[in-house]
């Protein structure tokens, strides 16, 4: 039998004899911590079992999650089964070449269908749905190997830049509690870098990734739209959302794409590319032609995060890499575009949860009366702005003023990306115009949280890659930085590349939270 | 004043695929609620749509069947609504950029008001028996593709929905506002039917729900070009309720304008029981669908060699073979037609056509004979095993539906050009008719040869006038009255003895040859 925890109803479970706790933390306390080459490479060796890496992980959220509040739920039997599977996998034989995520553990942001387990995409909408199916990136996570475990928090549906809006808790950076960790995916980015798990996945519509990963202090990674299937995420902006990954490395980031990548028959927009050894990382940069585009170095941008921007372009420089100045002139409209195009389609989108055939209804005298009780107590507040929103660009007579100007404007976005790739290898750009800000600053005001989206969003509208590394710390409090590294589509061995060079030479990734 | 009706048609057509548009559930009829049901077709989070190839194929060729162009650009919309049977409350469709556009349908209708598009060349004019029957043609707008959606079912106190249906791919086909009455919307429709029933494109099963029309009517005074206010009836199972919702809807709106009355742009339903149609809603509560292109799915750009063969499998339209058969042989319009709706007789009857000296006798030998015994072998077999199963039938055993015993022309024991050689025997007077029905019997039941079985009955006709002769003299002998009731002038009296004289050759005696014989001795 599986056993289902929400951590929220638990109450006094949390607290465990100390004496167990002590031993947990003095033998094991330190498997959670690595990275999955780490990891793989004692696990290999027969050093530890995936069992202990996986315990290792349930203590660590026994021990911090109550803070950090990234998991809605967790299944420890089931991971610890899968744990068992492995370790017996690797007692006959099965080697990290043809498995490379055997035993390790990996969290599931909770719009990412896990066979057998909860889906609730952080809303009450959903009930006690359960998926009947794995998700193609979940399928290739288990071929591969990998313990997958956990629903992680987000905002609701994925519509957010805080994980304030998830109709369940607020997640808590790790770094700081009484801040966000950014969003949507601000669950999978905490339990990274507060080391509940080794890796995670999120899903990037317009920065869910990237954003939280600069905020949380740990790598993030949106692959090209088409790159990863969407099959089993739940959509949000379909011709936007990627499902990506949150790593405490780069090359752990390399080693997860890697094993979801590739084309899907499910998937319509998924594209046939061969998929290359992400996790072949040479360190070496030298020639490459980086763009520092000057949209994004003016305006709202925080003096602290700038200085770590700069620094790191110096950085790369010293690396060896050519640093050339380039323009997207039609930035300051990518945030107007997204708003249009992501609400329009997640109008569509989410007119399925209705409860007609699963999650919650709320009955009426007739169908319309069904739909808009349910509606009504199911979705949150963001989310039904969302869809009200969506509904009106798209309504007859506005189609051509919102929808098809916005698909116009999207065009000359990349466009402006396409020119800028024609004479550079990749883009450099602060992920965030700040470090995270503290939970509720910008709750009342979702203009301004918009706007922390500002740099992330047109990677989405282009459909190219982009990933975020530490590049840094606020001086008081203590806050991470996140540098942005942007990729032409299918350019995602070349980011991994930089990523990677700028992490060996710098010490940021490797910094931990005190919990 | 009078008035004139001008209709358009929307039909809702199944598409003949083993699979669901976006998922591998079956597209089948008649299996347990919610049995044919995937996460896909349930609209479960999460699921993505992938189209059925071969759903696209058979809607660019029902854009080649119906006279289309075929766009280089086609695209897929969600269309949407909220309703409890549509899993994701939106339908993907076709908006702007359908599969096909701008065809046209051709079908006889002798009815009033249509221009004649073309006479029957060719045929020859003692032929033309429905002369005054001309061609109509309905031009097509468009025919694009879309996903059928669930079935509800309403019982005493709640609802259910099956969502078998879900998902199968379906056709909509638009038609132009060119019909102009009840009875040509019907013609249409059954011209329809056949083009895609011929074409593979729909087995078109009216009872399994698999064609739905709407149906869009107007009037306006005769002579005028602006359209009346646009009155839909929606959701119409049946052709004949087309027609008759149409018979009653536009003397209906005639009368509201002749009373003074104003009609106003509107949904109507049609009760098939009470025989009238209702409003549901008007423009102003008219949905607002707020199309736009589904982003999980790709624009379609057939390519040449795609579209070259799909064109392969482009059929000769039912009303072209009708006048071909009419024309290369010389059929009347009757024998015709009867080939042009019954595609496995009109090939049969084509096989052996083109080797005979008189066509119209084959096919007179087809249609009579041999349409009417395959029917009776068919009638006799119910129950017992299937010698065959016909590739549709086959399909549908594979559903878990009762599969349908058929006797295929296919199947016969005798080959067809046996057919030719016993209308030869026949023609070069060899056996006389009721001679040739024994043949044809028994060749249908054994496979025998014609001569073989002419050989073995001895069926072979007696034209040795001393032969009849003497039957004859001996008939008239044995039955003075008839003989006398023919010399005084009663006619009738000849078959009888006709009758006496076939009975005492055993039938095989020439009947012409015996009628002129005996006459010629009576009137001596």
């Amino acid at each position: 039998m599986l056993t289902k925890r929400r951590l929220g109803a638990q109450g006094g479970s949390l607290i465990l004899p100390f004496a167990i706790v002590l031993a947990t933390f003095t033998t094991r306390a330190m498997l959670n911590q690595l990275t999955i080459s780490e990891l793989t490479a004692r696990l290999a060796k027969r050093e530890v079992t995936a069992r202990e890496a996986v315990q290792a992980c349930l203590d660590q959220i026994q021990r911090v999650d109550g803070r950090i509040r990234a998991f809605l739920s967790y299944d420890a039997a089931d991971a610890l089964a899968q744990a068992d599977t492995a370790d017996q996998a690797l007692a006959g034989g099965a080697t990290h070449a043809e498995k490379p995520l055997l035993g390790v553990p990996i969290a599931i942001k909770d719009v990412i269908a896990v066979q057998g387990q909860p889906l609730n995409c952080a809303s009450k909408i959903l009930g006690k749905f359960v998926s009947p199916y794995d998700a193609t990136a979940i399928e290739k996570l288990k071929a591969a190997g990998a313990v997958v475990f956990g629903r992680l928090n987000m905002d609701e549906f994925a519509m957010g830049s805080s994980t304030e809006n998830s109709a369940f808790q607020v997640t808590c950076n790790p770094w700081d509690t009484a801040r966000i960790p950014g969003g949507s995916s601000g669950g999978s980015a905490a339990a990274v870098a507060a080391d509940e798990c080794i890796a995670s996945l999120g899903s990037d519509t317009g920065g869910s990734v990237r954003q939280p990963a600069a905020l949380c202090g740990c790598v993030g990674l949106k692959p090209t739209y088409g790159r990863v299937s969407r099959f089993g995420l739940v959509a949000y902006a379909s011709s936007l959302d990627q499902i990506g990954c949150f790593a405490k490395d780069t090359r752990d980031a390399a080693t997860v794409l890697g094993a979801i990548a590739g084309h899907d028959s499910r998937d319509s927009t998924s594209v046939p590319q061969p998929v290359p050894n992400y996790a072949a990382l040479t360190g070496d940069i030298k020639g490459l032609k980086l763009g520092l585009p000057k949209e994004y170095l003016v305006g709202g941008l925080d003096p602290e995060v700038k200085q770590a921007i700069e620094a790191a372009v110096q950085q790369l420089a010293k690396l060896g890499a050519e640093i050339v100045d380039v323009s997207l002139p039609h930035t300051d409209y990518a945030v107007a575009t997204y708003y249009i195009i992501a609400t329009a389609e997640a109008s569509a989108n989410l007119a399925r949860f209705d409860g007609i055939r699963y999650g919650a209804r709320v009955d009426g005298a007739d169908p319309t009366e069904l739909y808009c009780r349910t509606r009504g107590a199911g979705f949150g507040a963001e989310v039904k702005r969302r869809i009200i929103l969506g509904t009106y660009v798209l309504s007859s007579g506005y189609y051509d003023a919102y929808y098809l100007r916005a698909q116009k404007v999207r065009t000359l976005i990349r466009q402006d990306f396409l020119q800028a790739f024609e004479q550079v290898d990749a883009l450099v750009t602060p992920t965030t115009p700040t470090a995270a800000f503290k939970i509720g600053e910008k709750a009342d005001d979702p203009l301004q949280m918009y706007l922390a989206d500002i740099f992330t969003i047109s990677c989405n509208l282009v459909g190219n890659c982009g990933i975020s590394v530490p590049c840094g710390f606020t001086q008081s409090p203590k806050l991470p930085i996140g540098l942005q590294v942007l990729g032409k589509p299918f350019g995602e061995e070349t980011i991994l590349r930089i990523a990677h060079a700028y992490e060996q030479s710098t010490p940021w990734h490797l910094k931990r939270p005190a919990l | 004043m009078e008035y004139e009706a001008v209709i358009g048609l929307e039909t809702h057509v199944q598409l003949k695929t083993k699979s669901k548009m976006w998922c591998g559930c079956a597209n089948a009829f008649g299996a347990e609620p919610n049995t044919n049901v995937c996460p896909v077709c349930l609209g479960l989070p999460g699921v993505l749509p992938v189209p059925n190839e071969e759903a696209l194929r058979l809607t660019v060729l029902t854009g080649y069947l119906l006279n289309c162009e075929i766009p280089r650009f086609a695209k897929f919309d969600r269309k949407s609504y909220f309703y409890p049977d549509m899993p994701k409350n939106y339908q993907i469709t076709q908006y702007d950029k359908p599969s096909t556009a701008n065809g046209y349908v051709e079908f006889e209708f002798s009815g009033t008001g249509v221009s004649p598009v073309q006479s029957g060349a060719g045929i020859p004019s003692e032929n033309r028996r429905d002369a005054h029957s001309t061609i109509a043609r309905v031009r097509i707008t468009r025919a694009h593709l879309e996903e059928d959606v669930g079935k509800s079912f309403h019982f005493d106190r709640n609802s259910g929905v099956d969502f078998n249906r879900a998902g199968v791919p379906l056709m909509e086909i638009v038609s132009e506002p060119d019909i102009t009455s009840a009875d040509m919307a019907y013609e249409y429709l059954n011209a329809l039917k056949e083009i895609l029933v011929q074409g593979g494109v729909s087995d078109c099963d009216m009872e399994k729900g698999m064609v739905r029309c709407d149906v869009n009517v107007s009037v306006r005074p005769v002579g005028t070009k602006e359209l009346g206010a646009k009155i839909e009836i929606k959701n119409m199972n049946s052709f004949s309720g087309v027609r008759r919702a149409l018979e009653y809807e536009i003397p209906r709106q005639i009368e509201v304008l002749k009373s003074g009355g104003t009609l106003v742009q509107s949904t109507r339903r049609w009760d098939e029981v009470t025989g009238i149609t209702e409003e549901m809603r008007t423009k102003e509560h008219a949905h607002d669908y707020r199309y736009f292109p589904d982003p999980d799915l790709m624009p379609l750009a057939p390519g040449e060699e795609w579209l070259a063969e799909v064109k392969l499998r482009v059929v000769e339209l039912p009303l072209a073979r009708k006048q071909r058969f009419m024309r290369d042989y010389q059929l009347p319009a009757s024998d015709a037609e009867t080939f042009k709706s019954d595609l496995p007789l009109g090939n049969y009857f084509e096989g052996i056509a083109q080797q005979a000296k008189n066509p119209k006798a084959v096919a007179n030998w087809v249609i009579n004979n041999l349409r009417a015994k395959v029917a009776e072998a068919n009638e006799r077999r119910t129950g017992v095993a299937p010698v065959s199963l016909q590739e549709d039938h086959a399909e549908k055993s594979d559903t878990g539906a009762t599969p349908v015993l058929h006797v295929t022309l296919t199947d016969l024991k005798f080959k067809p050009a046996a057919l030719l050689e016993l209308v030869s025997l026949v023609e070069n007077k060899t056996i006389n008719s009721s001679a040739a029905q024994q043949v044809f019997s028994e060749m249908f039941d054994t496979g025998k040869s014609p001569a073989a079985i002419v050989q073995e009955k001895g069926l072979a006709q007696v034209s040795d006038t001393g032969a009849i002769e003497r039957f004859c003299d001996e008939v008239i002998a044995a039955h003075p009255g008839p003989a006398n009731d023919f010399k005084s002038g009663k006619t009738a009296a000849l078959n009888f003895l006709k009758g006496q004289v076939m009975k005492l050759s055993k039938g095989k005696a020439n009947p012409a040859l015996v009628g002129e014989i005996l006459e010629r001795k009576l009137r001596n």
